[in-house]
């Protein structure tokens, strides 16, 4: 696997040059592979996700980004037939392997979703839901996260008279903020974005992406988006996905100004994708 | 012919099965009420019923049909939603899937008649129980089983895949997420799905002709020991419910006001399943809002 992995960056001289980071990685991923029954829809990819910054995955449906997203919180187990080989070490352990326990991981790696999601429940039982689970039963200890998540997500001073009407009473940009809060209730170190304002107006989408870029102060986040714009203005570092294999991956900045490969350069100003 | 035509067309025949599916309701309604209400009073409802003179009452039968009623769904709903819960989430798609599958339609489109007939078979002969509520209510079960499976594996399935995502998402079992988003959200469709098969059981007769009899001993309401032969909690005894008794009465009946008892009976079995529908409409919607925070 060591060798595969070598033998894959010396191909790929985009990705060797992205090697050199200046912060620490909270996940290591080593010659991934993923697959749909027998087609393959990630080929072998390898790359290193920075801590306590934002990763933005771009590339034209059906690339891949999406599926590589949803395989670091094993979001993908949920697929008939999918399967993954190869390593994303988080923690110095394997995410892929089959002793890991997929619940604890993903309340340390949570997920926001394309649309947004909440419970047809109050908002305060939206936050509370998983908490509850996870065996926080304290009246002021709940309602002190709440309150902690909601501020962190911008939302409280939207809905703090409101806590307990519907969820489903907020605008399409609140509930994606509560989704996010909800998330972020749960204290995870990695948060995952699966284009998570595109289903939005552009005044909420603005609003979401302030608060990604907030959120990067306390937790490392990875994001899918087909928004261009979005990903040269709030990533740190961008990686441009092309039929199952990264293209590209560096500073968001060298991708948007100056892409090593021709085929980034051609997909980010539009000429195809 | 044009499509503006054929468009009329099909409006007006789609309108024309509306108006004849809704006479033949009112029409069945306002004649089993009309011959039936004036034989309903109270005395009619709690004077037990009489084998050879006039003037007897249901009480008993009315008893006995929510009784059954209660005891069938008690057995048929934790086994019926827990199917629908393996069927929706737990059943891998492969052939023993689809084996089972087909047997529960099989088991659908089964005739009561024939389930009395498993069910004097299985319990009443095999267990030696003779006629008895229980005999009853699992002869019910097995009657209306496929339906509540069905409904429920339907009702889980048209939940929208993202909320069990999120609740996945969130670090939370599988089974947790079931019981709290899953189940709730399918929770109308479940109550509603319930209902109709209740209204089956409530005016089921030939399921029951053969399993939980016809008669009924004396009863003695105060009597509330499960086990007592007189108690009508004991559910080892034999009940005879409203709609064999409306069966009875017209077919082997001695009494001379036959053509009243009946009348009668039928109208309280029809009210009585219009109530309940009602009232279980109404506590459903009620606890939905209650779990969903909506107005």
């Amino acid at each position: 696997m060591v060798t595969a992995f070598m033998e894959k960056t010396t191909e790929n001289q985009a990705v060797q040059s992205s090697s050199q980071s200046h912060k620490e990685s909270i996940l290591k991923v080593n010659n991934l592979e993923i697959f749909y029954g027998e087609k393959r829809a990630v080929n072998g990819i390898s790359m290193d996700i920075e801590k306590k910054s934002i990763t933005a995955l771009i590339g034209p449906s059906g690339c891949g980004k999406s599926t590589f997203l949803r395989s670091i919180n094993r979001m993908n187990d949920l697929i008939p037939g999918a399967r993954a080989e190869g390593e994303i070490i988080y923690e110095d352990l394997n995410i892929l392997s089959e002793q890991i326990n997929v619940v604890a991981l993903r309340k340390e790696i949570g997920m926001v979703f394309q649309k947004p999601n909440p419970f047809p429940k109050s908002i305060y039982e939206n936050i509370t839901h998983a908490l509850k689970f996870a065996g926080i039963k304290k009246k002021s200890k709940l309602d002190e996260i709440v309150e902690e998540s909601l501020k962190k997500a911008a939302l409280w001073e939207e809905v703090k008279d409101r806590l307990h009407k519907s969820a489903l009473s907020l605008s399409g940009g609140q509930q994606q903020r509560l989704c996010i809060a909800r998330t972020i209730a749960m204290k995870p170190t990695v948060m995952l974005l699966d284009e998570p304002s595109s289903a939005l107006d552009p005044i909420s989408n603005a609003k979401v992406e302030d608060l990604i870029v907030d959120l990067k102060q306390e937790y490392s986040i990875i994001i899918v988006t087909h928004n261009m714009q979005q990903a040269s203005r709030i990533s740190d570092k961008t990686a441009f996905f092309l039929s199952g294999d990264i293209i590209e991956y560096d500073y968001t900045e060298k991708i948007f100004t100056n892409p090593a490969v021709k085929k980034t350069e051609e997909y980010i100003s539009g000429r195809f994708g | 012919m044009n499509s503006k035509t054929a468009d009329r067309i099909a409006t007006g025949v789609f309108i024309a099965i509306a108006i004849i599916i809704i006479s033949i309701l009112v029409g069945l309604f306002s004649y089993i009420l009309v011959n039936g209400l004036k034989h309903i009073s109270l005395d009619f409802l709690t004077t037990p019923s009489s084998n050879v003179r006039a003037g007897g009452g249901i009480r008993d039968q009315l008893f006995n049909s929510f009784y059954i009623l209660f005891i069938t769904m008690l057995i048929a709903l934790p086994l019926g939603i827990g199917g629908g819960i393996y069927m929706a989430e737990y059943a891998k798609p492969g052939k023993i899937t689809d084996i089972v599958r087909s047997c529960i339609e099989v088991l659908a489109s089964l005739p009561s008649i024939v389930i009395g007939m498993f069910g004097l078979l299985m319990f009443v002969n095999l267990t030696g129980w003779g006629y008895t509520i229980l005999g009853g209510a699992l002869a019910l079960t097995v009657f209306n089983l496929p339906v509540i499976v069905r409904v429920s594996e339907d009702a889980i399935r048209a939940v929208p895949s993202d909320l069990k995502e999120a609740s996945l998402a969130l670090g939370i079992t599988k089974w947790h997420t079931i019981k709290t988003v899953l189940l709730p959200s399918a929770f109308p469709t479940i109550l509603t799905g319930a209902i109709l098969a209740a209204g089956r059981v409530f005016g089921e007769a030939a399921a029951l002709l053969f399993t939980a009899g016809l008669s009924t001993p004396r009863l003695d309401y105060a009597n509330w020991n499960p086990f007592s032969s007189q108690s009508p909690l004991n559910i080892f005894r034999p009940a005879e419910t409203l709609a064999v008794h409306i069966w009875s009465v017209n077919t082997q009946g001695l009494i001379p006001d036959v053509e009243d008892v009946s009348n009668g009976s039928a109208a309280v079995l029809v009210l009585s399943v219009l109530v309940f529908n009602l009232l279980a409409r109404w506590i459903g919607s009620m606890i939905h809002k209650k779990v969903t925070a909506s107005k």
